[in-house]
C-alpha cells in the first residue's frame, strides 16, 4: 500500500475535528450573548412582567407575512395594577406552578413538551374563555377545580384536580398573560383570538 | 404460597426478608453466572447494565399506560396521571441509557488503558449513591407527584422540565458522581495509555457533564429557560451522545470485527468534525418558536439540515467494515444489534429529523405526536440498540467467553426479540407519524392551534386509530423486551465451545 494521503490521515482528521469543534463552539457562544439581550424580560421580543397590566393580542401582520403578538392599551389583571416588582413577583410564582405541578407533561408550553393536552403558548387568548369579561374569572375557576369545569369537546379527557390554591392560580394567569405577548415568530400560526371576535 | 404462609409473611418481617433471600438464591442458581469471568471493571459495568435493563422494563411499562390514557382517559385518572406516567416514562429512558453508556466506559476502560481501573472503589461507591437516589426519586415522582408553587418543590419533588425532571437535590447527586466517573476514566488512562479513542471520551465526558449544570437553574423568563434546557436535550443528543456512542463503536468494531486501530480512529475524527460541526449550531432548529430572534431560523436550518451528514458517514462505516471482514465475527446478538444501530441513527435521527427540520415545516409539526414519531425511533434506534449491542457483548464474558457465532442453541430468542423491538417500535413510529400528520394538518395549519382545534385534531378518527395502533405496537415492543430479557439470563448457558478469537486485520 501506498502512503496514506493527507486528507485521509488520522492527524489531518484530528486537527479538523478540534477546529471545527472549537469554530462552532465559539460562534455559538457569540450568539449565546446575543440571544440572551434580545430576549430579557423587557427587550421587545420579550416583554417586561408588567405588560399584565395591558391588552394583548396575536394578528396576523400583512407586512411581515406572520402572526405577531399585540401589546395595547391599559387593561387591567384582576383589576390591580401591578408595579414591576408585583408583576415579576406574580408571574414568578406562576411559572413554578407550572414547574410543580408538571404542567409540562400534559401541555406543551411555546410548543415544547408533551402532547395530552393543549398548547399554552397563547392560551390567555383563547376563544374557549367566551369573553374578554369572563375571562379571568373563568380561568380562576378551571384551574381551581378541572375536572368541574371540564371542556373536553366530546374526548372525556378531563384536566386532573392538582390542588392549585387561589393565590397559585392568580400566578399561573399572569404568567400566561405574560407568555401570550412573546413574539415568537409567528407561531402558532392561524391562530385566532378571542379579541377578534368582539369587534 | 398458601394463605397462611402469606399472612404469616405480612406479620413477620424477618419471614418476609427470609423469602426474598430464598428467592434471590434460587434466582442465581438458574442464571448460574460465574463472577470469576469478569475483571473488577466489567465486574461494576454488570452492575450498571443491570439496572439499565430494570429502568428499560420500567420505561415500557409507563409508557404502555400513558398510551392506554389517549385511548381511555378515565383510565388511572386521579391516581396516577398522564404527566406522572409519561415522565417515569422518559425519565426512566434517559437514566436507563446513562446506565448502559457509563457500564460500556467500565466495560472497555482497562482494556483500551492498558491497566487496572484507578479508584475503583469510588467508582463502586457512586453506583450504589446513583442507584438509591434513582430508587429515591422514581418513589417520589410516584407517590408524592406534584408539590405547590415553592422553591422547595423544585428542590425535593420535581422540577417539571421534560427529561430532566429530577428534583435538584439529585441533580447535585448526580454531577457529584459523574465527577468520580470522570475521576476514574482520566486516572485509568494517565496511569495506563493514552488513545485517540481515550482522548476523544474524555473530552466528550467532560462535555456531557458540563451541559448538565446548564439545566440546573431556575428562571422565570421561559425563553430563556428554555433556551437552555435545549443546551441539554439537543447537545446531548445530537452532540455528545452520538459522539459518545462513536467512541463504543470504534472499540466494538476493533473487538469484534478485527477493524484496524488507525482506521477506527480516523473515522472517529471525521464522525467528531462532522457532528460537532452540524450539530452544535443545529441546536438552532429548536430555537424557532421560543422568543429567540429570527437569525435562528437561518442557521438552524441550516446546519440541522447537515446533521444526517454523519450519520450516513456512521452507517457507511459500520457496514464497509462488517463487509470487509466478512461478518466474520464472534458474537451475532451483538453484531446484529450494532448494524440495527447504524441503521436506526440514520432513520431516526437522519431521516425523522430531517424532515421536520426546515422552519416551513416545523411551523406546523411543532409540539405535534409528529415529534414523537421522530422521538421514538431516534432514541430507540440510535442509543436502545447500542446498548442491547453491549449487554449481549457482556454477557458473553460473563458465560466465560463462550461461543455465540452462528449454530448457537436457541438462537430464535435472539432473532426474535431484535425481530419484535424493531418491528415494535417502527410499527409506533409510523401510527405516530400518521397521527402527527394530521396534528399539523387539522390543528396546526386549519385551525390555528386553539383549544378546540386542539381537540378536534384528537377527536379525529385518524388520530384515534393512530392511537389504537401505536398501543398495539407497544405491546409487540414489550413482548420484544420480555423475550430480550430472557434471552440475556440465558443465551450461553450450558454452551461448552469457546468464541473464536479475532485477531486485528
Ligand atoms: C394530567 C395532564 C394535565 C396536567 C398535568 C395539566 N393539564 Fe391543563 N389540561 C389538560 C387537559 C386534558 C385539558 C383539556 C381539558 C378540557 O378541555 O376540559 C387541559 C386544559 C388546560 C387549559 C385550557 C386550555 C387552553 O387552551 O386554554 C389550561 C389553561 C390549562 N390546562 C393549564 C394547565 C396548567 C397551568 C397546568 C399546570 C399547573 C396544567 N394545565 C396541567 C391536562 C393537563
Ligand atoms: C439520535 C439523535 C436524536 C435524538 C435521540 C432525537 C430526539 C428528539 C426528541 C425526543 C425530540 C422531542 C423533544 C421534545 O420532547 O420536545 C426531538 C425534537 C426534534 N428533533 Fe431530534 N433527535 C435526534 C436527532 C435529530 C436530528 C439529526 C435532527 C435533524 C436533522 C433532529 C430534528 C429535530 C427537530 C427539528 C425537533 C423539534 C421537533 C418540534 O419542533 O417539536 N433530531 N428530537
Ligand atoms: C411499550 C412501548 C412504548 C409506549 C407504549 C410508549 C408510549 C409513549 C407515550 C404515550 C408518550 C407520550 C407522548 C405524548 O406526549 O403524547 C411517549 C413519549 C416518549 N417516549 Fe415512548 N413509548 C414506548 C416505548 C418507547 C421507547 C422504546 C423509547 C425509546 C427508546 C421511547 C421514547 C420516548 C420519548 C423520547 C418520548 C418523548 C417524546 C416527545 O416528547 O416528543 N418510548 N411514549
Ligand atoms: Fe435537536
Amino acid at each position: 500500500m501506498n502512503e496514506t494521503p493527507r486528507w485521509a490521515s488520522e492527524s489531518f482528521w484530528k486537527k479538523t475535528a478540534i477546529w471545527v469543534t472549537a469554530g462552532s463552539f465559539l460562534i455559538l457562544i457569540v450568539l449565546t450573548f446575543d440571544t440572551l439581550s434580545k430576549t430579557s424580560a423587557g427587550s421587545t421580543r420579550v416583554p417586561d412582567y408588567t405588560v399584565i397590566n395591558q391588552k394583548i393580542d396575536y394578528r396576523f401582520d400583512e407586512k411581515l407575512n406572520k402572526f405577531m403578538p399585540i401589546i395595547g392599551g391599559e387593561e387591567l389583571l384582576f383589576d390591580k395594577k401591578y408595579t414591576a416588582e408585583e408583576a415579576e413577583q406574580l408571574v414568578t410564582l406562576g411559572k413554578k406552578t407550572t414547574q410543580a405541578k408538571n404542567c409540562m407533561n400534559c401541555h406543551t408550553l411555546l410548543g415544547n413538551g408533551a402532547y395530552y393536552a393543549p398548547d399554552l403558548t397563547k392560551a390567555w387568548l383563547d376563544q374557549g374563555w367566551i369573553s374578554r369579561d369572563m375571562r379571568e374569572d373563568m380561568m380562576l375557576k378551571f384551574l381551581m377545580d378541572p375536572e368541574n369545569n371540564a371542556r373536553t369537546f366530546g374526548s372525556g379527557r378531563k384536566m386532573p384536580n392538582l390542588n392549585i390554591t387561589e393565590a397559585e392560580a392568580r400566578g399561573v394567569i399572569a404568567f400566561l398573560k405574560w407568555m401570550s405577548s412573546i413574539d415568537t415568530n409567528g407561531f402558532p400560526h392561524n391562530f385566532t383570538s378571542i379579541e377578534s371576535e368582539e369587534e | 404460597m398458601s394463605s397462611n404462609e402469606s399472612s404469616a409473611v405480612l406479620t413477620n418481617p424477618s419471614a418476609l426478608w427470609h423469602k426474598a433471600c430464598t428467592a434471590v438464591n434460587r434466582f442465581k442458581a438458574w442464571v448460574a453466572l460465574d463472577g470469576g469471568n469478569l475483571s473488577p471493571g466489567q465486574t461494576l459495568a454488570v452492575k450498571y447494565f443491570c439496572v439499565a435493563v430494570v429502568l428499560f422494563f420500567a420505561q415500557l411499562l409507563f409508557g404502555l399506560l400513558a398510551a392506554l390514557q389517549f385511548i381511555f382517559p378515565g383510565f388511572l385518572y386521579e391516581f396516577l396521571d398522564f404527566s406522572v406516567n409519561r415522565m417515569v416514562h422518559i425519565n426512566a429512558m434517559v437514566v436507563w441509557m446513562l446506565y448502559g453508556f457509563i457500564g460500556c466506559i467500565y466495560w472497555l476502560l482497562e482494556d483500551e488503558s492498558g491497566t487496572e481501573i484507578v479508584g475503583l472503589k469510588w467508582g463502586n461507591l457512586a453506583f450504589l449513591i446513583l442507584t438509591a437516589a434513582v430508587a429515591l426519586v422514581v418513589l417520589v415522582y410516584i407517590l408524592v407527584q406534584i408539590g405547590s408553587g415553592t422553591d422547595s418543590s423544585l428542590w425535593f419533588i420535581n422540577e417539571g422540565r421534560e427529561y430532566i425532571e429530577a428534583p435538584r437535590w439529585a441533580d447535585i447527586g448526580i454531577v457529584a458522581v459523574m465527577l468520580v466517573f470522570a475521576y476514574n476514566v482520566v486516572a485509568t488512562f494517565n496511569k495506563g495509555k493514552w488513545s485517540g479513542i481515550a482522548g476523544v471520551l474524555t473530552l466528550d465526558l467532560v462535555a456531557l457533564a458540563g451541559l448538565y449544570v446548564a439545566g440546573m437553574f431556575y428562571m422565570t423568563n421561559i425563553t430563556h429557560e428554555q433556551y437552555w434546557w435545549w443546551w441539554v436535550i439537543h447537545l446531548w443528543v445530537e452532540a455528545t451522545w452520538e459522539v459518545l456512542v462513536g467512541v463504543i463503536m470504534a472499540w466494538s468494531l476493533m473487538k469484534l470485527l478485527g477493524v484496524r486501530r488507525k482506521i477506527v480512529q480516523t473515522w472517529l475524527y471525521i464522525e467528531v468534525a462532522l457532528m460537532f460541526g452540524s450539530g452544535i449550531l443545529g441546536l438552532g432548529h429548536h430555537y424557532f418558536w421560543i422568543g429567540t430572534p429570527e437569525y435562528w431560523l437561518t442557521i438552524g436550518g441550516f446546519f440541522s439540515a447537515l446533521e444526517p451528514i454523519p450519520l450516513v458517514a456512521m452507517v457507511v462505516h459500520a457496514v464497509y467494515d462488517a463487509g470487509a471482514h466478512a461478518f466474520k465475527n464472534s458474537n451475532h446478538p451483538a453484531l446484529a444489534w450494532i448494524i440495527a444501530h447504524a441503521f436506526g441513527n440514520f432513520f431516526g435521527a437522519g431521516v425523522w429529523g430531517f424532515m421536520h427540520t426546515l422552519p416551513q415545516i416545523n411551523l406546523y409539526t411543532h409540539g405535534t405526536q409528529w415529534s414523537a414519531s421522530h422521538g421514538h425511533l431516534a432514541f430507540f434506534g440510535a442509543y436502545a440498540t447500542i446498548n442491547i449491542a453491549f449487554f449481549y457483548l457482556a454477557i458473553q464474558h460473563w458465560r466465560g467467553g463462550v461461543w455465540m457465532a452462528g449454530d448457537s442453541q436457541n438462537a430464535w430468542r435472539w432473532k426474535w426479540a431484535l425481530g419484535l423491538l424493531n418491528a415494535g417500535v417502527l410499527g409506533m413510529t409510523i401510527a405516530l407519524l400518521i397521527a402527527g400528520y394530521e396534528q399539523s394538518f387539522i390543528e396546526r395549519a386549519v385551525e390555528g392551534s386553539t383549544w378546540g382545534g386542539y381537540f378536534s385534531a384528537q377527536n379525529h378518527p385518524s388520530f384515534q386509530n393512530a392511537m389504537v395502533w401505536r398501543l398495539i405496537w407497544g405491546l409487540v415492543t414489550f413482548a420484544g423486551l420480555g423475550l430480550l430479557i430472557w434471552d440475556l439470563l440465558t443465551i450461553g448457558k450450558g454452551e461448552t465451545r469457546k468464541a473464536q478469537v479475532i485477531e486485528p486485520h
